[in-house]
Order: C-alpha cells, then sequence, then structure tokens
C-alpha cells in the first residue's frame, strides 16, 4: 500500500492518458458521427429524404387525368382501361409540370409491339401477333384504336383527312 | 502528508480537464437528439407498410419496368446495373432442376423469340427486384449503417453515407445490389421511395401494362396489396434463408429460388 502511494505520479499519468484518451474519442465522436445517427435505428435519419426528395420523372396517371379527363370515358370497358398512360407514352413527368412542353406521340407500329410480339414465354391467353405476317407490322391504328383496341380506328375522320 | 496535497496547477488543470470533458459530452449528446428528420410534408414513415406482389402468370415480359426504372431512377445505362429485371424461363419437358434462364439486357429491349412452340417446354418471365428483406442480410453487414430498413419497410441505401465496400453486394442473396461506377457507392430498388412517399406508385408499378405489379400499403386492407396477399396464394423467394421478404410472387416456380 505504502508503495503505492509513493508511486501514485505513475497513476495520475496514467489518468491523464486516460481522459485525454476519451477527450479525444468525444471530440472526435461530435465531429464524424452524422446528425441524427441512431435516432430511429443504426442510420442516418436524413437518408430517408435524401431518397425521398428526388423528383419523380414518371408523373403518374392521376397527374395525367387532371387535364385529360376524356381519356377515362374513352377508355371505359376496354381491356387497354387498366394500363396507366405512361405505360405507352413515356415519362410525362416534365409535360405535367410544364403543359407547354409537349410529349412526343408515340409510333403506332413500335409502341404496340413492345407487348404485342409473339413470344412462347408470354401467357397463352395475350394477344400476340407475328409483325412479319400480321399487316406486316403495319401501323396497328389502322385498324385498332389503341385506347379502346376493341373497337374500329380511333379517328377516322382524322386519318380520311391525312390521305 | 505530502501526497494528498493539492496545488494550484493540479487544481487548475485537472478543474480545466473536467469542465471540457462534461461540456464536449453536453456537446455531443445535444447532438445525438438534434437528429429528428424533418417529414415529408402529409407523409409519416410509421402509418405505411409497403409490399409489392408479382404476378408470374401476368408477365409478358415487355421490358417496360426494366426501361421505366433506369429512367426514373437515373440507373447507368450498361447491362450490368439493374435495380429491376427480367428473366426468362425454359423447362423443356419435365427438366424442373434444370431450367434455361436468360435475360437479354436485363430485359431492358424486351426478349426476342428463342424457343419455339408446340415443344412441350414450360416458359415464363420473372421479373426481379430487390426483395425488400424485414431481417436483411445486406443491413446486417453494413459496416458503417450505409444501409437500413426504414420504418415504413423498405430497404434503402444512404448514397451520401455509403463507403463503397462492396460487402451488401456480396451479402444479397438475390444479386439485387449493384455500385454505382459514377459515385463508387451502392444503389438498388427503393421501390421508389421519392414516389411512394408523394402517394405515386413505383414506376415499374405505373407502367406495367398487364399489372402483373402490384403494389400497395398493408397497412390499408382496401390497398390492392393487401387484397392480393389475402386471395391469392404467394410465396417469397429464398424464405430458407429466413430473410423474409416483402416482395411475394404469385404462380412462382420452385426452380425460380
Amino acid at each position: 500500500m505504502r508503495h503505492l502511494i509513493k508511486d501514485k505520479e505513475h497513476l495520475f499519468r496514467m489518468a491523464a492518458l486516460f481522459v485525454a484518451g476519451i477527450f479525444v474519442f468525444v471530440i472526435l465522436r461530435v465531429v464524424m458521427v452524422p446528425k441524427g445517427f441512431g435516432t430511429l435505428g443504426h442510420y442516418r435519419p436524413g437518408a430517408l429524404e435524401d431518397n425521398a426528395k428526388k423528383t419523380p420523372v414518371f408523373a403518374g396517371k392521376p397527374a395525367c387525368l387532371e387535364c385529360h379527363t376524356d381519356m377515362v370515358e374513352k377508355q371505359k370497358g376496354s381491356k387497354h382501361a387498366a394500363i396507366n398512360c405512361e405505360a405507352c407514352h413515356g415519362a410525362q413527368g416534365v409535360h405535367a409540370a410544364d403543359p407547354e412542353k409537349k410529349p412526343i406521340r408515340p409510333d403506332p407500329k413500335a409502341v404496340c409491339l413492345v407487348c404485342h410480339t409473339a413470344n412462347v414465354a408470354k401467357p397463352k391467353g395475350f394477344p400476340q401477333i407475328d409483325p412479319k405476317t400480321h399487316m406486316e407490322g403495319g401501323p396497328c391504328n389502322e385498324c385498332h384504336a389503341p385506347h379502346h383496341p376493341e373497337k374500329g380506328p380511333e379517328k377516322p375522320a382524322v386519318q380520311e383527312a391525312k390521305k | 502528508m505530502s501526497e494528498a496535497k493539492v496545488d494550484r496547477r493540479d487544481f487548475l488543470s485537472s478543474g480545466g480537464r473536467f469542465l471540457l470533458l462534461t461540456s464536449a459530452a453536453a456537446a455531443a449528446y445535444e447532438h445525438v437528439l438534434a437528429g429528428a428528420p424533418e417529414k415529408a410534408p402529409n407523409y409519416k414513415t410509421t402509418e405505411h407498410w409497403w409490399a409489392m406482389t408479382i404476378d408470374i402468370d401476368r408477365c409478358i415480359g415487355c421490358g417496360n419496368c426494366v426501361r421505366a426504372c433506369k429512367t426514373e431512377n437515373d440507373v447507368p445505362i450498361e447491362s450490368s446495373f439493374f435495380r429491376t429485371w427480367v428473366e426468362r424461363y425454359h423447362v423443356e419437358g419435365t427438366e424442373m432442376e434444370r431450367p434455361e434462364v436468360d435475360s437479354p439486357n436485363g430485359g431492358y429491349d424486351g426478349f426476342r423469340e428463342k424457343y419455339k412452340a408446340g415443344e412441350g417446354s414450360k416458359d415464363f418471365f420473372v421479373p426481379k427486384l430487390c426483395n425488400h428483406c424485414a431481417h436483411s442480410p445486406c443491413v446486417q453487414v453494413c459496416p458503417v449503417g450505409a444501409t437500413f430498413v426504414s420504418p415504413d419497410g423498405v430497404v434503402l441505401a444512404d448514397k451520401a453515407y455509403c463507403v463503397g465496400c462492396r460487402y451488401c453486394v456480396l451479402a444479397c442473396p438475390y444479386g439485387c445490389r449493384y455500385i454505382d461506377p459514377r459515385t463508387e457507392t451502392v444503389d438498388k430498388c427503393s421501390l421508389c421511395y421519392h414516389r411512394i412517399t408523394r402517394g405515386l406508385l413505383p414506376a415499374c408499378a405505373e407502367v406495367c401494362p398487364v399489372n402483373a405489379r402490384i403494389f400497395g400499403d398493408r397497412n390499408d386492407p382496401a390497398s390492392p396489396v393487401s387484397v392480393a396477399l389475402k386471395e391469392k396464394r404467394v410465396r417469397a423467394m429464398k424464405t430458407a434463408l429466413g430473410t423474409r421478404p416483402r416482395v411475394f410472387y404469385t404462380g412462382l416456380e420452385g426452380e425460380v429460388d
């Protein structure tokens, strides 16, 4: 006991080292651990906002129907009624934010074949055609209305006028 | 009793150290407390429980989901980076154990006909994406906490905090992660977190023309995904691993696992 007290200088030095170590640790922790880390789990809660802040590129059907109100009626009763607009028309977030920026009209030859080209792996009940034999892959909308394929061509008047 | 004597220098230095330490500790504690995140307006993470079901019998392999996902989430266009992709399975006769699987460019350009009809084979498409496991291996292995399960049930990556160690890429049993070559950090399906928090569908579900991807909130009994989970026989992939996925498949063959 006596020699312990005699050599207490060493103990003080050790204690000082420990205190300095803890001090450095606390400072480093304050600097390096991101804000709020651990409040919701072992992650940075700000990452939730980081993931949520991006602007959608696809506007979503509700945004389309805000202006294109006639489309619901047009598609009524059709197999295509359940398809969202951007499945064929592509991403329209830019157009939805600024209606002045007009989208490109989808090419009826290409857009239909994305789904309706025959493939063995497709479900058996799904309507499929071989573009080589079926109308030679001609513009589908001459016979099928894209928004209501069970009906005939969509705008015969317009197509007549073009001819 | 000279040992017990404390001179002014000792007192000041130890007292000073003590004061510094307590103030640093207080600052650190305040720092930890101050981190409650700002919520997106009208969106409460605790009120939702997102899930997706995929109907294999409906998928036509058009690749709309793959293209929309790359557009929506700015995924590199090269054929090794996908948040979602579509695989084609070809089972000849009863060779259930040895399916032929291909996924040209992840299904981005659709699938060219490769097999002939009427040869007695079984062919189908399987769309794949992050399974958003409740007990996720990728979350467990991340050394820095840069990937996590959000309170609304989505496995998210923190690109700002990721150190790019690739451990999670190796850990994921479903192969759903990649390292973005532009940032050298991890990227993965977030179920379009920026869309679902705004009340929109994920891009893949939005553009699916046959409604094969059903997305919704399991906390809402009327949501399409709740209805599908109640009415259909579903199963998740690689359940034996105990990952508890939250992406469910209807019509999933055993050989797909």
